[in-house]
């Protein structure tokens, strides 16, 4: 076995730098090996939350459209066509009001404005209270389905329920919903 | 000490949670669900074999005085490949544990063990005593995930047990407090026993 190096100035720099230069190639192989499967994961996961959303279409258009109550950020509208014809729109949106930070739900509307379907993309909610907004915890954001124009929690004077004990979730929900509603309603033109 | 000592001591006498104390952040951050500590620590598992490999490779290559930055390059690119490789292939398991997979370089269990063993032992010890701790480790987590989910809403392994509301306490933060205290006090009473 050979001895030890000795912690030499030179030995220590070239050390480093063979470790790092290896480590750096390394990375750059499987980066490059691994890009595309990971683009193709993305945008699987992608149709599937659009799939998730709304019913019958053979065709998508994402487009970027300026989010309503926030001109700084943007919504993916992603415009869904059945031949020629609109049937419908899966907006990307967000709130930054979640227990947790940021609540991302994709939101499938018919093209008069109804909500067709909602899913959770990210949440970092507590879980068992929060994270029932996820379709795989409770049917809680089944009740938006089929309601139209903006909505609220009943102690606000809307219709919906809040999940018990996290109302501060439930709103940041709401809230989410309401932006791409509105966001919506602001750009009907355009689509 | 046997291959099969060197193999076991990471369950119990030296497990890296119950025992050594090691790699406290991702053990009470992801053990929320049984589920979650498993993936956790069979990730950390991977990682720490591989590096526990190489570093006993390298270690004679490597000067002391830089031996712990060299290490932690090492470490970090372990698990830059697990991230990607896990993203690209088995999206559906990235979305599980994705949050928690850059969490691996800065546990110390895997540094721990690089410094106190992989640079001292040859490859095949090195490689047991990877396997072992990171075993360990993964059982310890499954453990911890198992008795909070149960606690917590009633299931183990998302499959329900118990019907009704559980102690929601368990699930969060302060829960992974008290599970690991007791189980640490139960794992130091068989120890005794079996000595």
């Amino acid at each position: 076995m050979a001895a030890k190096k000795e912690s030499s100035f030179f030995n220590m720099v070239s050390t480093l730098l063979i470790v790092t230069l290896t480590a750096g190639i390394t990375l750059g192989a499987v980066f490059i090996l691994t890009e595309d499967p990971i683009e193709k994961a993305k945008k699987q996961k992608q149709e599937k939350a659009i799939k998730a959303v709304l019913d019958d279409f053979d065709r998508i258009e994402s487009k970027n459209i300026k989010s309503a109550y926030d001109e700084n950020q943007d919504l993916v509208f992603n415009v869904a066509y059945k031949g020629d014809q609109f049937v419908g729109v899966a907006i990307e949106t967000f709130t930054n009001n979640g227990f947790g930070g940021t609540i991302k739900l994709m939101i499938g509307l018919s093209p008069d404005g109804t909500i067709n379907n909602i899913s959770v993309l990210e949440h970092k909610e507590t879980p068992g209270l929060g994270d029932k907004m996820e379709k795989s915890k409770s049917d809680w954001s089944e009740q938006f389905n089929g309601k139209k124009g903006k909505v609220a929690l009943k102690k606000n004077g809307g219709e919906i329920d809040a999940i018990t004990a996290a109302t501060i979730s439930s709103n940041a929900f709401i809230d989410a919903v309401n932006r791409a509603i509105e966001t919506f309603e602001q750009n009907k033109g355009g689509i | 000490m046997t291959a099969l000592q060197n193999f076991t001591k990471g369950f119990i006498r030296e497990n890296p949670v119950f025992s050594l104390l090691l790699g406290m952040c991702p053990t009470l951050g992801v053990t929320t669900s049984a589920i979650n500590g498993l993936g956790m620590g069979l990730a950390t598992a991977f990682v720490l074999v591989m590096s526990n490999l190489s570093i006993s490779l390298v270690k004679n290559a490597i000067p002391d005085k830089v031996r712990i930055p060299a290490f932690v390059v090492i470490i970090a690119s372990f698990v830059t490949v697990v991230e990607l490789v896990m993203q690209g292939f088995v999206p559906a398991l990235y979305e599980q544990l994705g949050l928690f997979i850059p969490l691996i370089v800065v546990n110390c269990i895997v540094l721990g063990r690089a410094e106190a063993f992989a640079s001292k032992n040859t490859v095949l010890p090195s490689i047991i005593d990877g396997l072992s701790m990171g075993l360990g480790f993964a059982f310890a987590l499954t453990l911890l995930g198992s008795v909070r989910e149960f606690l917590g809403s009633g299931a183990i392994f998302n499959i329900k047990i118990i019907q009704t509301d559980m102690m929601l306490l368990f699930v969060l933060a302060p829960g992974a407090f008290f599970v690991l205290a007791y189980l640490i006090a139960l794992m130091k009473k068989l120890n005794k026993k079996t000595k």
